[in-house]
């Protein structure tokens, strides 16, 4: 029915977004810096003077957790939320419909994007040299862009039926936060454990950025054959639910 | 040629399918069978078909289902028993500004909603200039919306929607917006799009309008046709029932 230019509406999607969440606050998007930073700090607090940490290059190891820690639990949330949101348009609006989960995603990519830029500051700041195998720092992150773009899909469909699930999306985020290894490392977890861990596109996400800018070396083919294959089947599975719950979406909205 | 053809459309709606908690859902799974006790039905087999050109006004007191129909026969869902069919581009205002945002500014604005009607960059600049002409807000283009009166908001949303150019028009109780001028200049923009042989299908209270508007019409109530036909006998109909005791 819609025969319109997508690129066009995800744009002006997106920067609506953009507009109403900074434009009516002073410092603007200088919060997407300050909440890591405050959080960098609390971190080192808790890690240097309560526990002991010999971690090198504390920060960066941090900050490769916090950075797509961040981006997932935000862009799931509003992803979560993004049918019931914007019931007014779907409601009253013959626009494609996927076109809602995603545009929440993306408009979080800034957010991922200033953070990433004080990643890579910190990274630089404490000794790490740019080197060739930070090319491989872009696949992974449009990787995780994909497979969050999956849950999104999925979650923003069921959410429609089943008003509970955002509840259960938030839970989730914070058991995640200590089952990813974001505060420790990969290499402290048990080895029963670990296959599991890869498997969790999350994890696999802050491994492979912490083996390309703490180790300097490319992502192991097994972690990126995971992550990839892990990102497109969440993707393909979020497009088809999607699909199949969308038709009824007028009538519970 | 029929532009529009509805063919026996039934749509039905449960009473609670707003609404859904998770324990509702599993008392259907686990308790079962509440669900035919609380639905609604919205339209009961309705069929009517509206020609290449013609000018339909659906009229009916609130309820009645006329607002379900337009939903359905834009696609904005789907009819639980029976087939909708349209040819050529349609462009729906079911609702005036339903993608504004009061913190975007009009120009924003006109973008954003140009988009979700399905116009690209290039149509919406080609065309910016022409309708901030016709909403006649230009000084305020640059405010943010909620600084407009409210007048001022719906004459922007109007602007942008009757600048649409599509082959079929459908139209929910938009049109009486605006002061007289404004809602002159409507008029006439609408009756430039019928000049062109375009179609067009609307719903209003306005019995005015309609009169002027439109050739035919299609009397609903309580999601049943009542009367199809030309628009000052269902007109007379209506208002001959309305009058009656119940």
């Amino acid at each position: 029915m819609w025969r319109g230019e997508y690129r066009f509406l995800l744009k002006n999607l997106i920067l609506k977004d953009f507009r109403v969440r900074y434009r009516n606050m002073s410092l603007g998007v200088f919060w997407s810096l300050l909440n890591p930073l405050i959080m960098l700090g609390v971190y080192t607090f808790v890690f240097t003077k309560i526990f002991t940490t010999s971690t090198p290059h504390w920060g960066v190891f941090i900050l490769c957790g916090m950075v797509p820690f961040n981006f997932f639990a935000l862009a799931w949330s509003a992803g979560t939320t993004s049918m019931i949101d914007n019931a007014g348009l779907v409601k009253r609006v013959p626009v494609p419909r996927e076109i809602m989960p995603i545009t929440s995603v993306l408009s979080n990519c800034l957010h991922l994007l200033i953070q990433i830029a004080l990643l890579l500051l910190v990274a630089m700041l404490s000794g790490i040299t740019v080197n060739f195998n930070w090319i491989w720092l872009p696949v992974v992150w449009t990787l995780e862009v994909i497979f969050v773009c999956g849950l999104a899909l999925f979650f923003a469909a069921v959410n429609v039926y089943v008003r509970d699930t955002r509840y259960v999306v938030e839970s989730a985020t914070l058991v995640l936060f200590w089952l990813v290894p974001i505060i420790y490392d990969f290499s402290m977890i048990p080895p029963q454990y670990r296959d599991i861990y890869q498997y969790n596109p999350l994890a696999a996400l802050i491994l492979a950025m912490r083996e390309i800018l703490l180790s300097a070396r490319p992502p192991s083919h097994v972690l990126l054959e995971k992550l990839t294959a892990v990102s497109l089947i969440s993707f393909g599975l979020g497009w088809m639910v999607f699909r199949r719950l969308k038709n009824r979406f007028y009538d519970y909205l | 040629m029929n532009v529009i053809t509805c063919e026996n459309v039934w749509k039905t709606f449960h009473r609670r399918s707003g609404q859904k908690l998770f324990r509702d859902h599993l008392a259907s799974w686990f308790g079962g069978g509440d669900g035919e006790s609380h639905a609604f039905h919205a339209l009961k087999g309705i069929s009517f078909q509206v020609a290449n050109g013609e000018s339909v006004a659906v009229i009916g007191s609130n309820g009645a289902g006329k607002s379900t129909l337009l939903s359905i026969v834009t696609g904005l869902t789907q009819p639980d028993k029976g087939s909708v069919q349209i040819q050529g581009r349609v462009a729906a205002l079911l609702e005036l500004g339903s993608g504004f945002h009061p913190d975007l500014t009009g120009r924003e604005n006109i973008f954003l909603n140009a988009a979700l009607l399905g116009f690209s960059e290039k149509q919406t600049r080609g065309m910016f200039d022409a309708i901030v002409e016709f909403s006649g807000v230009k000084d305020f283009i640059d405010e943010p919306l909620r600084t407009y009166s409210s007048g001022m908001g719906v004459r922007l949303a109007f602007s942008v929607a009757v600048n649409v150019d599509p082959e079929v028009l459908i139209v929910d109780e938009v049109l009486a917006v605006g002061d007289q001028d404004f809602q002159a200049k409507c008029h006439d923009r609408i009756r430039d799009f019928r000049r062109a042989g375009k179609t067009f299908l609307c719903v209003s209270h306005s019995k005015q309008m309609l009169l002027e508007l439109c050739d035919r019409a299609v009397w609903l109530d309580h999601g049943e046709v009542v009367m199809c036909g030309k628009i000052a006998n269902v007109f007379e109909a209506y208002e001959g029932r309305a009058a009656l005791p119940k």
